[in-house]
């Protein structure tokens, strides 16, 4: 709409659209670009009390091999691999599974209902839903282990027992994500063109046909982008909700990165050694992001702007 | 459409009811649970009689907290923040979405402003750098260090300029022709149809607030400055702790005591900072689909 103007004209033109950028511009310059910056940590002898970017001492890549000799740190490593790995599949396949069952109930008021139930979770902080499951699954109060112990089972250390640990985590992030992760399956089986199940009817197939031939792969490329979505996420074990519920008993299992990061620099003050370590987390992270928006461009065309 | 209901298939119909009761009754018994411990009597709740109905019924647990104050002290924490922080986040959301919404053509600049906060949805600094630069910037122990870092949502950002993106050419059009300048086509054009989106990203900046306790945590050094997540997750962690330290009960805390316990109160107090939220529920079921919805499938 405007176009062939000159250069100083173009300026006075989007003057006013340089002054609302302005405050986010210095906002996010401050405090993503400044801690950026601040990565510089994780190659100095940092001394808090010569400032951030004060005459700290260099030391170039020791900070690493300090960290990399850490006897826990391919434990920690595992454990947060292992405990996003598998919250990320069963992230993709348990609402898509959901999100079919639901699909198969007719009446609009009862899946309303399902939907109001299952979606609450989700809008809750992982310090109430801790809350919630120590007191769920505490393990001589909690009613779950009342309840088995009633059926004549052994007690269960959902979160004292390294074994049974991982799966608690994954479980019950599963519990509070399921639900609303089934939204955008949802959406997708309802742009479905409903002709495609008329003729398959008239073509004999049966339900499982019908969900195998039509249903899927018209969800298919949402799974895929998620899927690949998800991918950004491998070393993400779930701070939130791991900080809330772990102890020193299972932290052979359950002790993730992002946990080790704050204990490192926060509890331990052991500052550039926490910024190498989370600098770690960073680089391999942005890897697995960009890969991940790549592939979901190229498979299904989806761009973040 | 008209299907034979085949014996096979009522079968099916009837399991699959019968299962997602089952889920949802998974989902929403922990809660009712928790209801129902807050509501018991101690004794009952540590021989684990309580199940979905209160055993010993009483409200001490409530009454105990009404005569702390540090849970209220907090949650008049979180209110404030929430109150600064949405606002902030809209203003810097709208403000940044709208440029960021013209194209290339039309405002040179944009690709180069787009890259400049997508970088920071890429790289994340850690913990410690971040850390550094709000004690830098003299925030901590005050109410803005809360709200400033995240100022602006970048996902709500992209949510709201796609939308703004999607609006039709004409409109911003007639609105230059007829000599409206910036300001005004965002305020009588674009604002006024945006309203479905505002809203939706209104609702995760009011989530993220009342939901953040990681930043209270951190930044303020006194409990008396922690939002109310912060201080529940003291609670959550540390039970007998809370119990313990009520000194502003005085010589009424060991008449408590022997009345109410750390999980009673607890639970008390996670069904209490949960109401806000179940109050904004049906707001949040509508907007936050539509919200996911917009921000993940394009056409």
């Amino acid at each position: 709409m405007f176009v062939n103007l000159k250069r100083k004209d173009r300026l006075l033109r989007d003057l006013p659209l340089y002054f609302m950028l302005l405050p986010a511009v210095v906002l996010v310059a401050i405090f993503s670009y400044g801690s950026m910056a601040g990565v510089i940590i994780a190659f100095q002898k940092f001394v808090p009390a010569k400032g951030l970017f004060g005459d700290q001492q260099w030391v170039g890549f020791q900070n690493f091999v300090t960290l990399f000799s850490v006897p826990n740190i391919g434990l920690v490593i595992r454990n947060t691999v292992i405990i996003a790995l598998f919250k990320m599949i069963a992230g993709v396949i348990v609402p898509v599974v959901f999100a079919l069952l639901l699909n198969e109930v007719r009446s609009m008021l009862t899946k309303r209902i399902f939907q109001t139930v299952v979606y609450l979770p989700h809008f809750l902080s992982w310090v109430i839903l801790s809350g919630v499951l120590i007191n769920l699954l505490s393990p001589s109060e909690g009613i779950v282990n009342i309840f088995l112990s009633k059926l004549g089972m052994e007690q269960i250390f959902f979160l004292g027992d390294p074994d049974v640990f991982p799966a608690t985590m994954v479980v019950s992030d599963i519990w509070k994500a399921f639900g609303f992760g089934s939204v955008i399956y949802l959406a997708a089986l309802t742009s479905i063109d409903p002709s495609l199940y008329e003729a398959a009817v008239i073509d004999g197939a049966n339900r499982w046909r019908q969900t195998w031939h039509i249903t899927l792969p018209g969800i298919s490329s949402i799974i895929v982008l998620m899927s690949v979505l998800g991918l950004a996420n491998i070393l993400n074990g779930g701070f939130d909700q791991i900080y809330n519920m772990y102890s020193p008993v299972v932290y052979s299992t359950g002790d993730i990165l992002d946990t080790f990061v704050f204990r490192l620099g926060i509890e331990q003050a052991q500052y550039s050694l926490s910024t190498a370590a989370g600098l770690f987390k960073s680089g391999v992270s942005l890897i697995f992001i960009v890969g991940s928006y790549y592939l979901a461009d190229k498979f299904t065309g989806y761009r973040v702007f | 459409m008209k299907i034979k209901t085949s014996i096979p298939r009522k079968i099916f119909i009837v399991c699959n009811t019968v299962f997602l009761l089952i889920i949802a009754l998974a989902c929403i018994a922990p809660f009712i649970n928790l209801l129902a411990v807050s509501f018991s009597d101690k004794t009952a709740v540590a021989a684990g009689e309580v199940t979905f109905f209160p055993v010993g019924f009483t409200t001490v647990s409530y009454e105990f907290i009404t005569n702390t104050s540090k849970f209220f002290v907090s949650l008049l924490v979180s209110l404030k923040r929430t109150a600064i922080g949405v606002p902030v986040n809209l203003l810097l959301i709208i403000l940044t979405a709208y440029p960021l919404s013209k194209s290339t053509k039309d405002f040179r600049a944009r690709s180069i402003f787009s890259w400049f906060f997508v970088v920071t949805i890429l790289f994340n600094a850690g913990l410690i750098p971040t850390y550094m630069v709000v004690r830098n910037t003299g925030l901590i122990d005050s109410i803005w260090s809360l709200v400033l870092p995240g100022a602006l949502p970048v996902f709500s950002m992209l949510v709201v300029m796609n939308y703004m993106r999607s609006l039709p050419k004409e409109l911003l059009e007639a609105a230059y022709i007829d000599g409206a300048s910036h300001v005004q086509t965002l305020l009588r054009v674009v604002l006024p149809v945006c309203t479905p989106t505002i809203a939706t990203v209104m609702l995760f900046s009011v989530v993220d607030h009342w939901n953040s306790w990681f930043d209270g945590m951190i930044y303020m050094n006194h409990i008396q400055n922690y939002p109310l997540q912060t201080y529940l997750q003291t609670v959550v962690v540390n039970p007998e702790e809370f119990m313990r330290n009520n000194t502003d009960l005085g010589g009424n805390l060991s008449k408590y005591l022997s009345m109410v316990s750390a999980r009673t109160t607890g639970a008390a107090q996670m069904f209490l900072a949960m109401i806000p939220i179940l109050i904004i529920y049906p707001y949040l079921q509508k907007y936050f689909t539509t919200g996911l919805v917009m921000g993940s499938v394009k056409e």
